[in-house]
């Protein structure tokens, strides 16, 4: 049985640390991939592809778009809910905006599978 | 203390002639990029799908890069991710009450500014 708190401030917290803990994560993961370039030696297509589809940079890489898109969303829906005062209005740029972040995952899924491959 | 809650304070929304101090000026900036680098994010998707894809869309992505135009607009976006990634840095640390006060609060702005600048023109001299 799913158990849901319909009342008090949870899900706004939740929130809040999820925006802090995707932005960690970025973080990290920004240094370690300037880190990575820095050491790339020479910059062709093979040694950038090589990059990211070794197994370490290919799960962070994607953890990362994760937490982009993750991010991304808490950001739009904060901006959203400061300025778009119709309710219609910012439900529905709410929807498109989850939409196009969902297909972006399954875009940058299909991106670092194939380079795996 | 009477005469201060009688005075005619400015009610408005002028942009203008409101002067924004400089930690209000990093969040807005911090707003701007983060809307900016979400309006981006499909071309980016797309610029790193082509840069690791077949040697042919390799070609494709590096001749679209090199476009000045196209460089100048990702230097943009360059400086729009340092500036939400420093400026997230910094909120961060406000957020466990680290330089909160209004002096550091300030100083920790211009820092801001100025590393995310430095640092995006450090990566546009690399890559340009």
């Amino acid at each position: 049985m799913v158990k849901r708190i319909v009342v008090g401030a949870h899900y706004g917290l939740i929130d809040w640390i999820a925006q802090r803990a995707t932005a960690v994560y970025m973080a990290i993961y920004t240094v370690i991939l300037a880190i990575a370039l820095f050491s790339l030696g020479e910059y062709t297509h093979q040694s950038w592809r090589d990059l990211f589809s070794g197994g370490f940079m290919a799960f962070a890489t994607f953890l990362f778009f994760l937490a982009l898109f993750y991010h991304a969303w808490l950001g739009m829906r904060d901006i959203f809910m400061d300025y778009i005062k119709p309710t219609g209005l910012r439900l529905t740029l709410h929807l498109v905006v989850v939409f196009v972040l969902v297909g972006y995952a399954g875009w940058a899924a299909q991106i670092l599978w194939r380079l795996a491959a | 203390m009477q005469q201060t809650r009688v005075r005619k304070r400015p009610k408005h929304l002028a942009l203008h002639q409101i002067r924004m101090p400089l930690p209000s000026i990093v969040s807005i900036l911090h707003r701007i990029s983060g809307a900016g680098l979400f309006l981006f994010l499909p071309i980016m998707l797309w610029l790193f799908d082509q840069s690791v894809g077949t040697a042919e869309a390799f070609e494709a992505y590096r001749a679209f890069v090199s476009n000045p135009l196209i460089k100048l607009v990702l230097l943009g976006l360059i400086w729009a991710y340092l500036h939400h990634f420093c400026a997230g840095i910094r909120f961060l640390l406000l957020n466990i009450d680290v330089g909160g006060d209004l002096g550091p609060a300030r100083r920790s702005s211009v820092a801001v500014l100025v590393i995310s600048l430095f640092l995006t023109i450090v990566a546009g001299v690399a890559l340009w």
